[in-house]
C-alpha cells in the first residue's frame, strides 16, 4: 500500500528539532522508546552489581551503604522508569491510535509534554546520584526515609513528577479510546491490547494522585518538620505504609495489565486464530482494575495492622486471582485447535504464560495470610514479584518490540538470534529467580547485603543466571540495532495480523491512514 | 473450624515428607507445623495448577503447530459452561486456602493468657531483650521450651521487623507502638532471629541467636552474671551486648566499620588527612566520640557511646582490643 513518494513517519521530517517538537504519537512512541531503554540498560546493570555482590558471603566490593543504594536505585528506576512507562508509553502511544483507526492521540500537545515531563522527573531522580544518592529501597519507607542523609526530598518529588507525566498520559489515552474510535469501532470491537491499556490509564489517573500526595507529605514532613509519619514528631509511620500502597498496589497492574494486553495480540497471530473469550478477557481487565484498589493491605499482614483488616485484605486479593486466572484459560483455550508457529515473539509470549503461571500461584501463597507471616520481606517475596514483573512484563515488552519493530522501523530483524536471545533469557531467568523462592523458603529475607552461610550456594546459582539474563538482553539490543542499519525491508503485515495496523504501509505514514477505516468486524477475524 | 483442624491432620503426614523436600527451616512449633500443612497442600494445588496451564500450553503448542501456511483454525469465540468452571473452580480453591489461611493466622494473633513476657527492642542494628528478672541481654535470647513466650516488642529509631524462620512468626517492631509477637517451642535448640525490615546500612548484620532450653537451664541463665569472668572475657562480651558486633568484626572481614583484628598498635589514616597510633587514649576517643576523626574508607557511621559505658567497661573492651591479633 505504499504511498506513492515512499514517505513515513520516520522521514517525512529531519533533524534532531522534528522528533523532539513532533506532536505525532509514533515519533513520541520512539522519545519514550530510547528513554525507557536507556534506563532500563542503568536498571539492569545496577541489577546485575546487586547479584555480583551477593555471589558470596560478606563485602564483595560494595559496602552496606553503597549496596543499599545500588538496590534503591535498581528498583526506582524499574519501577519509575522502565516498567510503569514501559509498554503504555511505548507501544501504546504507537498502537493505540492505530489500533482503534486514529489519526493520532486526542491531545497531541499534552502527549509531547507528557514525554518533557516524564524526562524531567527521570533528570530529577538521576541527578541524585551524583548528589547525596538514596537509601531508602524503592518504598521510602517512613521513618527511616525521615531519618537518612541521603536525597529523598530529591528522589521523591522525581518520583511525583514522573507520577504527574503518568496521569497526562492516561488520561490522554482514557479519551482517545473513547472519542477516537474509527467509524464502526465499537467498543466490543477494539482489540484486547487497547482493552488493557484503557484499563491501565484508569488506574493511572486514579491512583497516581495518592502517591503524589504521600510524596508530597513526606517531603512536607522531612523539610519543614511536619510530624505526620515520623513518631518523633507524633506521627504514625504505618499510616505512609498505607498511603504508599494504595497506590503501589494498583501499579503492579499498571505494570502488568498492558503485558496481559500484549499476550493477547502475540497469541492470536502466532495461533491464527480467534481469541476465545474476547469479553471474559476485556472485563476481567476491568474487574482486576476495579478491585486492585481494595487489596493494598497484603503488603501489611505483619505491619501491626489489625486482625480483622488482614482478614479482608486477604479475601479480596483472593478474589483478584480470579479474573487472572481466566485469563490465563482464555489463552490456553486459543491454543486449542490453532495454527501455531514459533516465531520470536509467540516464544515470548509463550514463556510469559509459562513464569506468570508460576508467577500467580506464588501470589496465592502470599495472599494466604497465615503462610505471608513467614515469607513476608524474605526472597520469596522478590521471587514472586520478578517472576510477575520480568517473567511478564518484560518478556511481554520483548515480545512486543520483536512483535512491532517491522512496522514500527519497516525492517526485519533476525529470527536466529531472537530465538536465541529468547533462550538466554527464559533459562537464565529461571536459573536467577527459582532458587530465590527456596531461599525465600529457608528464611532469607530482603534486601541484605550479607547472608548466612547456608543461602551461598543457592546465591550462587541465582548470580550466575543474571549473567545469563545479561547476554540474552545484550542480543536483543544488537538484534534490533543491527536490524536498523542492516534489516531486510520488512512487509506491511509480515505475520498475517488481523488487527488496523497491519493494513497500513510499514512504516506508517505520518497521518496513519491514507483512508480513514470503517471497521465491520472484530479484531480477530481468522476465518 | 474443626473439621479445618481434621484437614490439618491429614496433611500432616503429607507434610511430613514435605519437610524434607520443601526447605522449610525446622518447624519449632504446633503452629509452624500447622504452617508448613498448609504449604504442602499450595505446593501441591500449584503443581497441578502449573501442570495444567503449562502443561496444556506445551501439549496444545505441539499439537497444533501450523502445518502449511493455510492452515484453517476453528473459529471458536467462547464456551460459557467452561468459561464458568474456569472461574468457579479456582474461585472454590482461593476461598478454601483463605479460610485456611486465616484459621491459623488467627491462632498466631490471639495472645495467650498466662505467657513468660519478655521485652524486644529493635535498634540500629541490634535487638535487645529485657526480662522481668531485669536481665538484659542484646542479640542473645534465650528461652524455655514448652512455655508460651509473649513478646512486647518497640523500635527505639526506625522500622524493623522481627522474625524467628523456625517459629514461623513475624512482626514488624515500629517506634512509638508496641507490638506482640508468641510462641512456644516444642523444640530445644539455637535458631536464628533476622530483621526483615529494611532498616539501614547494617540490616542484614542485625542477627540475634535465640537458644531454647530446659527450665532449670533458663532460671541458670536469668542468674548469670558477670563475677568471675576476665577483663577480656568481659570485654568479649560487651562487644555483643553492646551491639559493636553489627559494625565491626573480630575475625577480619569488613562489616559498615572496620575490623578490630589487628588494630592494635597499628596507625590508621584518617578522612581529614591525619593519622594516628591506635593506643588506650585513641580507643577510648573512638567509642566517646567518634566522629572527632574518621577512619579513612569508612562513613561516620557510628553512634557515641557517650554516657553509655562505665569506666569499667572501656577498659575491658580495650583489653579485649588487645588480644585480637
Ligand atoms: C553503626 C555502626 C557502628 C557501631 C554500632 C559501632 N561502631 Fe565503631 N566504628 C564504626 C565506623 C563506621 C567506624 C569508622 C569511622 C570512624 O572512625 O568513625 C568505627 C570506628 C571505631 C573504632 C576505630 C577503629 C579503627 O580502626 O581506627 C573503634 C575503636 C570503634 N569503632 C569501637 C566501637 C565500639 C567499642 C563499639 C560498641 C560499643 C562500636 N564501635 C560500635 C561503626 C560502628
Ligand atoms: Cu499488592
Ligand atoms: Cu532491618
Amino acid at each position: 500500500m505504499g504511498s506513492a513518494a515512499g514517505k513515513n513517519y520516520i522521514n517525512e521530517f529531519a533533524g534532531l528539532k522534528s522528533w523532539f517538537t513532533s506532536l505525532d504519537h509514533k515519533r513520541i512512541a520512539i522519545l519514550y522508546m530510547i528513554s525507557v531503554l536507556t534506563f532500563f540498560l542503568v536498571g539492569g546493570i545496577m541489577a546485575l552489581l546487586i547479584r555480583a555482590e551477593l555471589f558470596s558471603p560478606g563485602g564483595q566490593f560494595l559496602t552496606g551503604d553503597s549496596y543499599n543504594q545500588v538496590l534503591t536505585y535498581h528498583g526506582a528506576i524499574m519501577v519509575f522508569m522502565v516498567i510503569i512507562p514501559g509498554i503504555p508509553a511505548i507501544f501504546g502511544n504507537f498502537f493505540l491510535p492505530l489500533h482503534i483507526g486514529a489519526k493520532d492521540v486526542a491531545f497531541p500537545r499534552l502527549n509531547l509534554a507528557s514525554w518533557y515531563v516524564f524526562m524531567f522527573g527521570a533528570a530529577l531522580a538521576v541527578s541524585t546520584m551524583f548528589t547525596s544518592k538514596i537509601d531508602t529501597g524503592w518504598t521510602f519507607y517512613t521513618p527511616y526515609s525521615i531519618k537518612t542523609g541521603t536525597a529523598v526530598v530529591t528522589m521523591v518529588l522525581a518520583a511525583f513528577v514522573m507520577g504527574m507525566s503518568s496521569i497526562l498520559t492516561g488520561l490522554n489515552f482514557i479519551v482517545t479510546t473513547h472519542k477516537l474510535r474509527a467509524p464502526g469501532m465499537t467498543m466490543g470491537r477494539i482489540p484486547l491490547f487497547v482493552w488493557a491499556i484503557y484499563s491501565t490509564a484508569i488506574l493511572q489517573v486514579l491512583a497516581t494522585p495518592i502517591l503524589g500526595i504521600t510524596l508530597l507529605l513526606l517531603a512536607a514532613e522531612r523539610i519543614f518538620g511536619v510530624g505526620i509519619f515520623d513518631p518523633a514528631l507524633g506521627g504514625d509511620p504505618v499510616l505512609f505504609q498505607h498511603f504508599f500502597w494504595f497506590y503501589s498496589h494498583p501499579a503492579v497492574y499498571i505494570m502488568i495489565l498492558p503485558a496481559m494486553g500484549i499476550i493477547s495480540e502475540l497469541i492470536t497471530t502466532y495461533s491464527k486464530k480467534t481469541i476465545f473469550g474476547y469479553t471474559a478477557i476485556a472485563y476481567s481487565s476491568i474487574g482486576i482494575a476495579a478491585v486492585s484498589f481494595f487489596v493494598w493491605g497484603h503488603h501489611m499482614y505483619v505491619s501491626g495492622q489489625s486482625e480483622v483488616a488482614g482478614v479482608i485484605f486477604s479475601f479480596l486479593t483472593m478474589l483478584v486471582g480470579v479474573p487472572t486466572a481466566i485469563k490465563m484459560f482464555n489463552w490456553l483455550a486459543t491454543l486449542y485447535k490453532g495454527s501455531i508457529t514459533f516465531d520470536s515473539p509467540m516464544l515470548y509470549a509463550l514463556g510469559f504464560m509459562f513464569l506468570f503461571a508460576i508467577g500467580g500461584v506464588t501470589g496465592i501463597m502470599l495472599a494466604t495470610l497465615g503462610l505471608d507471616v513467614h515469607f513476608h520481606d524474605t526472597y520469596f517475596v522478590v521471587a514472586h514479584f520478578h517472576y510477575v514483573m520480568v517473567g511478564g512484563t518484560l518478556m511481554a515488552l520483548v515480545g512486543a518490540f520483536y512483535y512491532w519493530w517491522p512496522k514500527m522501523f519497516g525492517k526485519m530483524f533476525s529470527e536466529t538470534y531472537a530465538r536465541l536471545s529468547f533462550v538466554f533469557i527464559f533459562v537464565g531467568f529461571n536459573v536467577t529467580f527459582f532458587p530465590q523462592f527456596v531461599l525465600g523458603a529457608m528464611g532469607m529475607p530482603r534486601r541484605y547485603f550479607d547472608y548466612i552461610a547456608p543461602y551461598e550456594s543457592l546465591n550462587k546459582i541465582s548470580t550466575v543466571g543474571s549473567w545469563l539474563i545479561g547476554i540474552g538482553f545484550f542480543i536483543v539490543l544488537f538484534n534490533l540495532i543491527h536490524s536498523l542499519l542492516k534489516g531486510a525491508k520488512a512487509p506491511d503485515n509480515p505475520w498475517g495480523s488481523k488487527t488496523l495496523e497491519w493494513t497500513v504501509q510499514s512504516p506508517p505514514t505520518h497521518h496513519n491512514f491514507d483512508h480513514d477505516p470503517v471497521v465491520t468486524a472484530g479484531p480477530y477475524e481468522y476465518r | 473450624m474443626k473439621w479445618m483442624t481434621f484437614i490439618s491432620m491429614v496433611w500432616a503426614s503429607v507434610a511430613q515428607a514435605n519437610t524434607k523436600t520443601s526447605f522449610m527451616p525446622p518447624a519449632a512449633t504446633e503452629i509452624a507445623g500447622q504452617v508448613d500443612n498448609l504449604y504442602a497442600f499450595l505446593l501441591w494445588a500449584s503443581l497441578i495448577a502449573c501442570v495444567i496451564l503449562i502443561g496444556g500450553m506445551i501439549f496444545f503448542a505441539m499439537k497444533y503447530r501450523r502445518k502449511s501456511a493455510n492452515d484453517k483454525t476453528a473459529y471458536i469465540t467462547h464456551n460459557t459452561f467452561l468459561e464458568f468452571l474456569w472461574s468457579f473452580i479456582p474461585l472454590v480453591i482461593f476461598l478454601f486456602v483463605f479460610g485456611w489461611g486465616w484459621y491459623i493466622y488467627h491462632q498466631m494473633r490471639a495472645m495467650p493468657k498466662e505467657a513468660l513476657e519478655v521485652h524486644v527492642y529493635g535498634k540500629q542494628w541490634a535487638w535487645e531483650f529485657v526480662y522481668k528478672s531485669g536481665k538484659a541481654s542484646t542479640n542473645e535470647f534465650v528461652v524455655p521450651v514448652n512455655t508460651p513466650v509473649k513478646l512486647i516488642m518497640t523500635s527505639k529509631d526506625v522500622l524493623h521487623s522481627f522474625y524467628i524462620p523456625s517459629m514461623r512468626i513475624k512482626q514488624d517492631v515500629v517506634p512509638g507502638k508496641y507490638s506482640a509477637l508468641w510462641f512456644e517451642s516444642e523444640k530445644l535448640g539455637d535458631f536464628h532471629v533476622f530483621c526483615t525490615e529494611f532498616c539501614g546500612a547494617a540490616h542484614s548484620l542485625m542477627l540475634g541467636r535465640m537458644k531454647v532450653v530446659s527450665q532449670a537451664d533458663y532460671e541458670a541463665w536469668l542468674q548469670e552474671n558477670d563475677e568471675g569472668l576476665t577483663l577480656v572475657q568481659r570485654g568479649a562480651k560487651l562487644h555483643n551486648d553492646k551491639g559493636c558486633v553489627a559494625c565491626h568484626s573480630v575475625d577480619g572481614s569488613v562489616k559498615v566499620g572496620p575490623t578490630w583484628k589487628g588494630i592494635w598498635g597499628a596507625t590508621h589514616q584518617f578522612v581529614d588527612g591525619g593519622s594516628a597510633l591506635v593506643d588506650e587514649a585513641y580507643i577510648r576517643e573512638s567509642i566517646l566520640e567518634p566522629n572527632k576523626h574518621i577512619v579513612k574508607g569508612y562513613p561516620a557511621a557510628m553512634p557515641s557511646y557517650q554516657g553509655q559505658l562505665t569506666e569499667e567497661q572501656l577498659n575491658a573492651m580495650i583489653e579485649y582490643i588487645k588480644t585480637l591479633k
